[in-house]
C-alpha cells in the first residue's frame, strides 16, 4: 500500500495548476475586480515636466465639477505629515510634491470623485504653475561641475551623489593586474527598462471609524512589508492595518516599493470615510513605478596567457532617479553587484558603485532580478566574452578553465560569498552538444565566406537567489526569513498560509506539493493562501526568486513539525513506544510489524477526537525559516543568431537552456518559469528599454513606444536540465523564477557580437536595435552609445 | 477630524446618457450610459464581468479582447455604445454550466498561463483563430495572437495549448 508520491501530486509531479481553475474562467480576483460598497475612486495629476519648482496649484475649477469628493495637494498632505514618506533605502520620496517636481510624472494632486471619469475630468481642471528648472537625464551629467542640485529638500546633500560603496580587495587587485600577462577592457550601458506587469498598480483603502480598522486591498509582492511601512508612515497602530493583496497581473518587482498613490488612497479614506479606489494607468505606471537596471559598468580582468582569470576591477555608475527608493538589502548600496564572477575561481576582485540623482522616475527595483544580479551577470558574461576573444581562446573553453570545480565547494567567491554546490562543466557541456557547437564553428565558417553572419554566444552563470539568511540581509531592518503556517483538519485536508505571494509563480499548486512530498496528504486536499496580513503569517513576500528557497523551505519545515506531533499520536493509537514507529510516505507503522500501522488521516482523526494523555489537541503549526546561505543555482545559456548585414536585423536561429535549480518540486512549473525569463531576456537585448530626451521626457511612456515582444518575435527555447541538489535546503531545491532573465541576456548579445566581431566591433549597447547593429556592421565600430564617462575610473 | 472632508462637493451627477442594448454571452442586456463609456468598462462595472481585463489603454496589450460579433475586437478602445444592437462574447461565455471550452482546457493543461492576467483576451484572440482555422500552423498561431502581449509564458505554452484545443476540436467535430 505504499502511496505512489506521483500521483497524489507530490514533488516531481508536473501538477496541473490550482489557479487556473478560477482565471481560465474569467474568475480571478485583482485588484480592479474589488468593488465595495459605497467605493469613491481617485485619480492623480502628474507632472509633464521633469524638474520644475511649483509656483502654485489652483484646484478651484476642479472642485465645481458635480461628482468631485476631494482634492488633494502636496500642502494638504503636509498638515497630516503626509507630503513625504521614507523609502525602500533610508531615503524619502515625495508623495504629493510640495516645492519642486523632481521627475516627468511625479504626483502632484489627486481627485476622488464618483466614478474615475470623473475624477480624470478634475484633473484636468487642475491648475499648476511651473517655472522650468533644467533637467538632469544621467549620471554623468549629475555628477558634473555645477549641475542643478536636485534634492535641496535634504540637509547634508550638497550635490546629487546618493553614495559611493566599494566592496573586495583592492589591495590584492592591484597586485593581479601588475603579475598580468594581458589586461582586457569593457565598458557598456545597461539600460532603463521596466518590468512592465499587465496589470498596473492599485489599491483600494477602506478606513472604518468605527473598528479603527483600515483594510487595504494593495497589489503588492510583501504584504507585511507594507503593514509594517503603513504603520510607520501614516502612524496608525499595525494590528489595526489589514493588507490585502489579491490575485497579481504579474509583479517582477514593480510591486514591491511603497508607492505614493497608496499612501494617497489610505488618506482619502480616512478623510472620506469611505472606501477609495486608485487604479493606475498603463502611463503612470511606466513613468513614476519602479524601473530596473540603469547602470553603466566599467570593468577590467587581469589574464594569464593561459587563460586563467587573475582578478577583476569593476566601477558602476547607476542612475537612481530623483529618489533612493531601490527596494534591496539595506548592507548593499548597489544590490548584489559583488555576485559577479561568481561561477569562476578568481583569486581577487574589487567592485567600486557611485550611485547618481537624476530627474528621472526613483526605483531601481529587482526587476525579475535578484537585487542588481541581472547588471552583475550581463556584465560578467560579456566581460568573459570579450577576454577570450583578446586571449584568442575558443569561449567555451575560457569559461572551462576559469569555473570553480565540482569539488571545490564550499568555494569562497573573490568578493565574499559562499557558493555551495554545481556542476558547472557539466552544464557547458550539456549545452554545447545541444547547440552542436562544433558543427556551428563549421557553418559559421562556411557562411561567412558567402557573406552571411552567423553568430554563437554562450552565457554561464550562478547567481544569488534566496534572501535572508537574516545576518546579512533585512529590509528596513526587518530581517529576511519567511513563515509557513498549517492547519491539518480532522479528516486529514488542510490549509497552509505562507508570508509569500504569488504572482503567477504558482505557489497554490506547488506548496500543496511540498506537503503532499512532506504527509503524504494528497496535493488536492490542501489549500493554499497567501497576501492577507490578518491570516497569513509574517513574511518578506516574493521576489528576487526566493519563494522557493525561503517559504518553500518553511513550508516543508512546518509539514516536518506536524509529521513529528502525527508520529507521537501513532505510538499512541498502535499502543507502542514512539522509538518502534517507521515512517513511510503517508503512513507510520510499527517496525517489527509493518502491516500493523496508521495512515497521517488516522493521526489527524485522533488529533481532535483521541489525543494521547498530556498532549495538546490539534494538529496545526508554524514555521519560521532563516536560511543558512543563499541558494545557487547555475544556468547555461547559448543562442545562435543570424544577422543581415544590409538592415541590422538578427534572428534567433535557436536558444539552449540548461537549467540547475536543484530538485524541481513542479517541472511543467518550473520550465513556465525559464521560458518567461527566457523571453524578459530576449526582450532586453532586442527592443525593450526606457529611455529619455534632453529635457527629461518619458520616451516609453505607453506601449506604442515601450516594445514588448509578442507572440511573433519571440523565438522558440529549447530547455535541458541537470540536478545539483541545495545542500542546505530541506527539500534541496534552488531558486529559478528569475534565472533566465539574469543570464539571457548575454547569451543573445554575445551570439549577436560573435557574428560580426570580425569586423572590428565589441560591443554594441542592448537593446541590439537593427539601426544600432548595423551601424556597427557598416562602420567597424562600437555602438556603445555612452555618455562621457569617469577616464580615472576604475 | 480636519475641515477637508466637510469640504466635499455633494452636488448631484447630472450627465446625458444614451441607452444601449447588446448581446452578451447570449444574453440582451441593457444600460442607460454615459456615451464616453467604453466597452471594457461597460462589462466590468456595468455588467460585472470582471473577467475581461484592461491593461494597456491604447489598444496594444489585448486583455480586454473580447468577440464582437464573433470578431476579436479590443474593448478598451472602443465605445459601449458602439456595440448598440450587436453581440458581444466575452471569457465568461467560454464555459458551459458542465464544460470547459477546449481553449480553457488547453490552456490548464498545457500550463499557458501564470499570472493570468492577459489570459481572458488570449482565450478568445484563439477561440476566434480557431472558428476560422481550425488546424493552424505554429507561425499562424503566433500571428494571430500577436495583438496580445503576455509578461509571464514566453508564448511557447500558448502555442501548444492553441493547438491542444485545435486537436482536441477537430477530434470531437469527427
Amino acid at each position: 500500500m505504499t502511496i505512489d508520491e506521483i500521483k497524489i501530486g507530490g514533488m516531481g509531479a508536473s501538477r496541473r495548476r490550482v489557479e487556473d481553475n478560477r482565471f481560465i474562467r474569467g474568475r480571478g480576483n485583482y485588484i480592479d475586480d474589488v468593488a465595495l460598497p459605497g467605493m469613491l475612486h481617485m485619480e492623480i495629476l502628474r507632472s509633464p515636466l521633469a524638474h520644475a519648482r511649483i509656483r502654485s496649484i489652483d484646484v478651484s475649477k476642479a472642485w465645481e465639477i458635480p461628482g468631485v469628493r476631494l482634492v488633494l495637494t502636496g500642502d494638504m498632505m503636509a498638515t497630516r505629515n503626509l507630503a513625504w514618506m521614507p523609502t525602500l533605502s533610508y531615503d524619502t520620496q515625495a508623495v504629493l510634491a510640495t516645492d519642486k517636481v523632481r521627475f516627468q510624472g511625479q504626483e502632484v494632486a489627486a481627485v476622488i470623485a464618483d466614478d474615475p471619469y470623473i475624477a480624470k475630468d478634475a484633473c484636468e481642471a487642475i491648475m499648476v504653475d511651473y517655472e522650468p528648472l533644467p533637467a538632469i537625464v544621467n549620471p554623468m551629467q549629475a555628477m558634473a561641475d555645477g549641475a542643478p542640485l536636485i534634492r535641496d529638500d535634504k540637509e547634508n546633500q550638497p550635490d546629487n551623489k546618493v553614495f559611493d560603496w566599494d566592496v573586495g580587495d583592492r589591495e590584492a587587485t592591484d597586485r593581479a593586474f601588475a603579475e598580468a600577462d594581458v589586461v582586457s577592457k569593457l565598458e557598456l550601458h545597461y539600460p532603463r527598462s521596466h518590468p512592465s506587469p499587465l496589470e498596473p498598480c492599485g489599491s483600494i483603502a477602506d478606513f472604518d471609524r468605527s473598528t479603527g480598522k483600515l483594510t487595504v486591498y494593495m497589489t503588492t509582492q510583501a504584504p507585511h512589508i507594507i503593514r509594517a511601512a503603513v504603520a510607520l508612515v501614516a502612524e496608525l497602530p499595525e494590528h489595526m492595518i489589514r493588507i490585502i493583496s489579491p490575485d497579481l497581473g504579474g509583479g517582477f518587482g514593480n510591486k514591491v516599493p511603497v508607492y505614493p498613490g497608496y499612501v494617497i488612497s489610505i488618506l482619502a479614506s480616512i478623510l472620506t470615510e469611505r472606501p477609495v479606489k486608485w487604479i493606475e494607468d498603463k502611463t503612470g505606471n511606466l513613468i513614476s513605478t519602479g524601473f530596473g537596471r540603469d547602470v553603466y559598468l566599467q570593468g577590467q580582468m587581469a589574464l594569464r596567457k593561459d587563460g586563467r582569470i587573475l582578478g577583476v576591477r569593476m566601477h558602476t555608475i547607476s542612475d537612481h532617479g530623483a529618489f533612493f527608493s531601490d527596494a534591496q538589502p539595506s548592507k548593499f548600496k548597489i544590490g548584489l553587484m559583488h555576485s559577479a564572477f561568481a561561477c569562476y575561481d578568481i583569486p581577487s576582485a574589487h567592485l567600486t558603485a557611485t550611485g547618481m540623482y537624476t530627474n528621472k522616475a526613483p526605483g531601481g527595483v529587482a526587476y525579475r532580478c535578484s537585487f542588481r544580479v541581472t547588471e552583475a551577470m550581463f556584465f560578467q558574461e560579456r566581460m568573459v566574452q570579450a577576454a577570450a576573444d583578446d586571449l584568442g581562446m575558443d569561449q567555451a573553453e575560457f569559461r572551462r578553465v576559469n569555473f570553480v570545480r565540482d569539488d571545490d565547494f564550499p568555494h569562497r567567491t573573490a568578493f565574499g560569498f559562499l557558493t555551495d554546490s554545481g556542476q558547472y562543466g557539466k552544464c557547458l557541456d550539456v549545452g554545447l552538444e545541444a547547440i552542436g557547437y562544433e558543427q556551428f564553428l563549421k557553418d559559421q565558417e562556411e557562411a561567412r565566406k558567402k557573406g552571411r553572419l552567423l553568430g554563437i554566444g554562450i552565457s554561464t552563470m550562478t547567481e544569488p537567489l534566496g534572501a535572508g539568511n537574516s545576518r546579512e540581509y533585512d529590509i528596513l531592518g526587518i530581517k529576511m526569513f519567511d513563515s509557513a503556517e498549517l492547519r491539518v483538519h480532522m479528516t486529514g485536508k488542510a490549509i497552509l498560509r505562507t508570508g509569500a505571494k504569488t504572482q503567477g509563480q504558482g505557489h497554490e499548486t506547488t506548496w500543496a506539493q511540498i506537503v503532499a512530498h512532506e504527509l503524504g496528504i494528497p496535493a488536492d486536499d490542501i489549500v493554499v493562501e497567501e497576501g492577507d496580513t490578518d491570516t497569513a503569517p509574517f513574511g518578506m513576500g516574493t521576489y528576487a526568486s526566493r519563494s522557493t528557497p525561503v517559504a518553500g523551505a518553511a513550508v516543508a519545515m512546518v509539514a516536518r513539525k506536524i509529521r513529528a506531533k502525527a508520529r507521537k499520536i501513532a505510538a499512541h493509537l498502535l499502543e507502542v513506544s514512539e522509538e518502534d514507529i517507521e515512517w513511510e510516505l503517508g503512513r507510520f507503522y510499527v517496525r517489527s510489524q509493518p502491516d500493523r500501522g496508521v495512515t497521517i488521516q488516522d493521526c489527524s482523526m485522533a488529533a481532535y477526537s483521541n489525543v494521547p494523555d498530556g498532549m495538546e489537541p490539534g494538529l496545526e503549526n508554524t514555521a519560521y525559516y532563516d536560511p543558512p546561505n543563499l541558494t545557487w543555482p547555475f544556468a547555461c545559456y547559448i543562442a545562435t543568431v543570424e544577422v543581415d548585414p544590409e538592415t541590422g536585423v538578427w534572428d534567433v536561429l535557436r536558444m539552449v537552456a540548461v537549467d540547475d535549480c536543484g530538485v524541481r518540486i513542479n517541472p511543467m512549473i518550473v520550465e513556465g518559469q525559464i521560458m518567461g525569463g527566457l523571453t524578459e531576456a530576449y526582450a532586453m537585448a532586442s527592443m525593450q528599454f526606457i529611455t529619455f530626451d534632453a529635457d527629461g521626457n518619458c520616451v516609453g511612456s505607453n506601449y506604442m513606444d515601450y516594445l514588448l515582444p509578442t507572440a511573433w518575435e519571440t523565438p522558440g527555447f529549447e530547455l535541458h536540465e541537470v540536478v545539483t541538489p541545495c545542500p542546505h535546503h530541506p527539500i534541496g531545491a534552488k531558486g529559478i523564477g528569475e534565472c533566465a532573465t539574469v543570464g539571457g541576456p548575454a547569451a543573445f548579445v554575445n551570439a549577436v557580437m560573435d557574428a560580426v566581431k570580425h569586423l572590428g566591433v565589441r560591443n554594441v549597447d542592448m537593446p541590439l536595435l537593427p539601426d544600432r547593429v548595423h551601424q556597427a556592421v557598416t562602420t567597424g565600430n562600437d555602438v556603445s552609445g555612452m555618455p562621457p564617462v569617469r577616464t580615472d575610473a576604475p | 477630524m480636519t475641515s477637508l472632508y466637510e469640504e466635499v462637493s455633494v452636488t448631484p451627477v447630472d450627465v446625458p446618457v444614451r441607452r444601449v442594448t447588446i448581446t452578451v454571452n447570449g444574453e440582451r442586456r441593457a444600460a442607460d450610459i454615459e456615451p464616453r463609456l467604453l466597452l471594457a468598462h461597460l462589462l466590468r462595472q456595468g455588467f460585472g464581468l470582471t473577467g475581461t481585463h484592461t491593461g494597456c489603454d491604447t489598444t496594444n496589450c489585448g486583455a480586454c479582447t473580447v468577440l464582437f460579433d464573433g470578431r476579436p475586437v479590443k474593448s478598451c478602445t472602443m465605445l459601449a455604445v458602439q456595440a448598440d444592437g450587436h453581440s458581444v462574447e466575452t471569457v465568461e461565455g467560454l464555459a458551459s454550466a458542465s464544460e470547459l471550452h477546449p481553449v480553457q482546457e488547453g490552456f490548464k493543461e498545457e500550463h499557458g498561463l501564470q499570472c493570468g492576467y492577459c489570459t481572458p483576451g488570449m482565450m478568445m484572440a484563439a477561440k476566434a483563430l480557431l472558428e476560422e482555422n481550425p488546424d493552424p500552423s505554429e507561425d499562424e498561431i503566433r500571428w494571430a495572437l500577436s495583438g496580445n502581449l503576455c509578461r509571464c509564458t514566453g508564448y511557447q505554452n500558448i502555442v501548444k495549448a492553441v493547438m491542444w484545443a485545435a486537436d482536441k476540436m477537430r477530434a470531437s467535430a469527427g
